[in-house]
């Protein structure tokens, strides 16, 4: 338990999936413009990689890993290779399935989150979430885990973004500073304070 | 017949406005999620730039050939396919021959499918324009990316570690006077704060008053 709480912290904090590995940067700069809409791209991040990160465990661990197919009797194939391709997939049925079953069931989160969800579909943090999980060896309850703290990291940096990009508004920037350029030079500050967390255990 | 310079002709100018003027890091903002990570050598960083530049060019060669043939409202799927299955031969090719590097830039290789980048330029430019000039393209956009990861890693390896391409090149004499790595290169927020003032430095010089 000790440790799933640590990962849990890890994975918010110290090995934030945005400031410590640089993934969702893209929709990350976009987006943190407007506050309202961070908050809601991140709700449907953490959605999103709770859902594919434990989804891709079972799939990569039952079909793909080297020897997983020997509940069909194939023990001697390694289709990992594939492990790319089937993700992506994986990730855009699953985010054209929520849309759908979204639209179905919840008008009022249809409105907030639909927008959102075709973008994740090539958010990298998504495919780096279930790829990480992979290379770092996770167990199936771990990969939860991690699937929702790296979400809840992600949702937490940009929101702060968001709400520092308010104030800069009113900066006043060198010329060619503004947008881009110190954005960037506010996140690479803004992950010196997260790596701050980097000495705490449990 | 006096515009047939070089820098005139439609495929020279296809080539240089994604590598400088419409760079698609410092300028379009896309693709950053991979660029920083590999940039802690110069090493990685090279292998990167030529791993992106190649599967960004032959996306467009392959999708501008079939530009005629894939229906518009699968067309994202059949692009992923084709980025997916170039990145695969990209991964396992550095795998083959050149393991080091691959274990160092580890999950980066396979997230260049999710480069927006690539998709981005199948997408805009891919679709409604011939193969070699789609090719050309990729190449300018390879380059653009590469250039921005070379950047930040040389000032990254230069500062951090003192060497260049793992060759040392700070002096003895300068260590010996106090001087030290600098550690916090080595660490995430540097690579944020090189790139902010590398697109401050562009746009700068890219704008007028």
């Amino acid at each position: 338990m000790v440790d799933l709480v640590s990962l849990f912290l890890n994975s918010v904090f110290a090995g934030n999936i945005l400031l410590a590995f640089f993934l969702g940067m893209c929709s990350f700069v976009a987006v943190s413009r407007n506050l309202e809409a961070s908050i809601g791209l991140g709700f449907a991040v953490i959605f999103v990689l709770s859902i594919t990160v434990p989804l891709n465990w079972l799939i990569f661990h039952y079909l793909l890993a080297p020897g997983a197919l020997a509940w069909a009797g194939l023990g001697g194939f390694d289709l990992s290779f594939l492990k790319l391709i089937v993700f992506i997939a994986v990730i855009a049925a699953m985010v054209q399935a929520l849309e759908m079953i979204i639209d179905r069931f919840s008008a009022a989160l249809y409105a907030n989150l639909g927008i959102f969800l075709p973008l994740i579909a090539v958010n990298c943090a998504i495919l780096g979430g279930s790829l990480f999980m992979v290379e770092r060896d996770y167990s199936f309850v771990e990969s939860v885990v991690y699937g929702f703290g790296a979400g809840v990291g992600w949702m937490l940096a940009i929101i702060a973004m968001a709400a520092a990009r308010i104030k800069l508004r009113y900066a006043d920037l060198p010329r060619g500073l503004e947008g881009f350029g110190i954005t960037m030079i506010v996140t690479g500050l803004m992950a010196m304070a997260f790596m701050m967390f980097s000495g705490i255990t449990m | 017949m006096t515009s047939m310079k070089l820098s005139r002709t439609k495929a020279f100018q296809t080539f240089a406005g994604p590598a400088w003027r419409e760079n698609p890091i410092n300028m379009q903002m896309l693709g950053i999620c991979s660029a920083l990570a590999v940039t802690v050598q110069l090493k990685t960083a090279l292998v990167m730039a030529l791993a992106m530049t190649f599967v960004v060019s032959f996306s467009n060669l392959i999708v501008s050939a079939m530009r005629g043939v894939i229906p518009s409202n699968i067309r994202i799927i059949v692009e992923l396919a084709v980025i997916a299955s170039l990145v695969i031969l990209t991964d396992e090719f550095l795998r083959a021959y050149m393991y080091e590097v691959s274990k160092l830039l580890s999950v980066f290789v396979g997230l260049i499918i999710t480069n927006c980048i690539i998709l981005g330029r199948a997408e805009g430019f891919a679709l409604y324009n011939p193969p070699h000039l789609a090719f050309i393209d990729g190449l300018g956009n390879g380059a653009g990316y590469g250039s921005v990861l070379v950047f930040v890693a040389f000032f990254r390896e230069l500062l951090g570690s003192g060497t260049i391409l793992g060759v040392s090149v700070v002096p003895q004499a300068l260590y010996d006077a106090g001087y030290e790595d600098m550690g916090i290169m080595l660490l995430a927020p540097s690579a944020f704060i090189i790139i902010g003032l590398m697109a401050w430095l562009q746009k700068y010089l890219t704008t007028k008053d």
